[in-house]
């Protein structure tokens, strides 16, 4: 075997230049810098995603101790009242809607006893069903419910096929129909996807006690919206309801929403 | 040469509808391209009626697929001789409205580019899950029931091929009723009624749209399909149309017979409380042009032949999209029920009946499904050897 030359040329065959070395080790340490660049964000990502998953709460996931819900007095709402939808459309990005194109997270509705014309006004939201047919339908498991009772859409796995709208008893979900700017960096969005009320839970993720509609409600001094842990005996929420007979809407299908009413 | 000429206008014939087929299907492509960037905002579906006209289009596709298989099984798995020269062009058929029907699905997405997502990400207690698997694994088997019919090697295989085509066929047409059928939260469905209903319908309109095709063939081929195998095929036809109007009658009896369905069967039926339209298009779509008008066509002595049974299938597949339209859109136009016992009122439409008209890209979307379908079949039959030969065997013996 004859030795091999320096350079790692092959004996017969021209010899490379010496710059040519100096290129090859440029280029292995470009391609070195390169790939640090290209994978060190994503083990950084990962490193960040571990630590949320493991944390603890603000910030570390769902505790499946906790089930987040809404008691909504309607004896306290008032008609014509929509502190709680302006507060929704401003804390989530919707804007004002206006079309049935656009995207309701909360509506208020006026119903009226059809026997005794006795009346009420209410926000209907996404109930957060403990067996929330939504997630049941969805093919592609993007509607889904955190262990703390929130029924969310997973906005990178929804493929906007609205079987979720066809099942929702509470017409709660809406489907984005246009393009969309200027989405806030809390709440993610996008055309072709469906989305619905998360119980503001970038604010609970945060560590914060209350929604943008209960909040409002609160601020316009009708406090008819009591966010809270329906697990805690000793929360504000589960008192009142121990208190006061609720309702669940379409409670015939047994859902166990998250949201109960009082007075109607 | 009077041969090669024929041969050489044959060729331009083909090519005419093969150019026919693809505009469509372009034109369609085009709509669905255009609702993508646009959004659904083009359509006139908004969050009432979740789903329009392209469903319409895809389910009437989908459900005659399962059912056009009828006239192989009746072939293959039965044994029916004046049947079995008909399978090949019956597993074409399936399969190709098969994929029209699913082109119409997938591009009415919100994200079709996502489609691909419905395999990667499965959630099994999704009927419309379950559906991902039904049509795939539909067209896999009819794919090995065209081969087993045509490689003469395989032909032994071809009556397993063809009970597991049946078999198959039974469960994806449960699948698409279920998709209704399991929806508690509607007036119009939630009924286990949904899944049998869904399968007798199949019958019908996939015979439809075989007869149709068939008759359309012989005809561009200078044949005429014998007399004994049009009777037959007609009163198979009739016997399934009675049989849908049957269960469509159960369907909305029950639902007269319920208090608490009562509100419904009198908008869907009578138009009571909002849009007549509904009403008026299952009156007239459905009974009278997709059930009595073919009966009569295919039954009356005076008036049976050829042409009536064109005729009829023609009026079965009307019925069925009249069918499909009053079913799907109606059902989701008729108000939930959230408040029992109230009248309920809002800016989203609560306790009104919902209004929507289809806009061109949804028409231009549905009907380029229907052009796949059209072109799959004429590549289909130019490619593969599906003409039924019963009539030539008959001549030559």
């Amino acid at each position: 075997m004859s030795a091999r030359p320096p350079g790692g040329g092959t004996p017969g065959k021209p010899q490379p230049a010496p710059e040519s070395a100096a290129r090859r080790a440029w280029l292995g340490v470009a391609a070195a810098g390169l790939a640090g660049v290209v994978l060190a964000p994503g083990i950084r990502l990962i490193e960040v995603a571990q630590a949320q998953s493991t944390g603890g709460s603000p910030g570390g996931g769902a505790d499946p101790k906790v089930r987040w819900g809404l008691l909504i007095d309607t004896t306290r709402c008032a008609s014509g009242c929509t502190e709680c939808v302006d507060a929704c459309n401003r804390e989530n990005g919707l804007g004002t809607p206006s079309r049935s194109t656009d995207a309701r997270w909360i509506r208020k509705v006026e119903i009226k006893e059809i026997r005794t014309g006795r009346t009420a006004s209410l926000p209907v939201m996404c109930q957060h069903c403990a067996s929330p047919p939504c997630v049941d339908v969805c093919p592609t498991g993007a509607s889904f419910k955190r262990a703390d009772g929130i029924v969310l859409v997973d906005r990178h796995t929804c493929i906007g096929c609205r079987y979720c709208m066809m099942a929702c008893p509470y017409k709660a979900r809406s489907f984005v129909h246009e393009p969309l700017t200027g989405q806030l960096p809390d709440v993610p969005r996008g055309k072709g996807c469906v989305e619905s009320c998360t119980l503001c839970v970038h604010r609970i993720d945060r560590g914060e006690k209350t929604t943008a509609c209960a909040q409002a409600c609160t601020q316009a001094g009708h406090g008819a919206i009591v966010f809270g842990d329906l697990n805690d005996p000793a929360s504000e929420i589960s008192r009142r309801i121990r208190e006061i007979q609720t309702t669940q809407l379409r409670a015939d299908l047994r859902l166990d929403p998250g949201v109960r009413y009082h007075g109607i | 040469m009077d041969s090669l000429a024929a041969a050489r206008h044959e060729t331009r014939n083909y090519w005419i509808l093969v150019a026919a087929g693809l505009l469509v299907t372009g034109i369609g492509l085009l709509a669905a391209h255009s609702m993508e960037v646009h959004g659904h905002a083009i359509t006139g579906m908004d969050n009432s009626i979740v789903w329009g006209l392209p469903h319409v289009f895809a389910i009437f596709m989908i459900v005659a697929a399962s059912g056009v298989l009828n006239v192989a099984s009746i072939g293959s798995v039965f044994g029916q001789a004046a049947y079995k020269p008909r399978a090949p062009l019956s597993g074409l058929l399936c399969l190709a409205l098969l994929a029209g029907g699913l082109m119409v699905l997938m591009l009415d997405l919100g994200r079709p580019e996502r489609v691909i997502v419905a395999a990667t990400h499965y959630n099994f207690r999704s009927v419309f899950a379950w559906n991902v698997i039904l049509y795939s694994g539909m067209a896999a088997i009819i794919a090995v029931y065209l081969w087993t019919m045509f490689e003469r090697r395989m032909n032994r295989w071809s009556k397993p091929a063809g009970i597991a085509a049946l078999i198959w066929r039974f469960v994806l047409t449960t699948g698409t009723g279920s998709i209704f059928g399991f929806l508690v939260a509607r007036q119009a469905y939630q009924s286990a009624l949904l899944a049998p209903l869904f399968i007798v319908l199949s019958f019908g309109w996939g015979l439809a749209v075989f007869l149709l095709v068939q008759s359309t063939m012989y005809a561009w081929n200078g044949r005429e399909l014998p007399e004994s195998i049009r009777a037959r095929l007609s009163r198979l036809l009739a016997v399934f149309v009675a049989a849908s109007a049957y269960l469509v009658a159960v369907y909305h009896l029950t639902n007269l017979y319920y208090a608490r369905q009562s509100e419904f069967a009198g908008f869907i039926l009578f138009g009571r409380g909002g849009d007549a339209l509904y009403a008026v298009l299952f009156w007239l779509g459905f009974v009278v042009l997709g059930s009595v008008l073919p009966l009569a066509l295919l039954l009356a002595p005076r008036l049976r032949s050829a042409r009536a049974t064109i005729a009829a299938a023609l009026a079965v597949i009307g019925g069925a999209f009249a069918f499909l339209y009053v079913f799907i859109i109606g059902g989701q136009a008729f108000p939930l029920e959230i408040f029992p016992g109230h009248a309920a009122s809002s800016a989203f439409g609560d306790g009104q009946v919902a209004r929507y008209a289809p806009r061109l890209p949804e028409w231009l979307l549905g009907i380029g499904g229907l052009g796949a379908a059209f072109l799959l079949t004429i590549v289909g039959v130019r490619v593969l050897d599906v003409m039924p030969h019963d009539d030539l065997a008959a001549g030559q013996g």
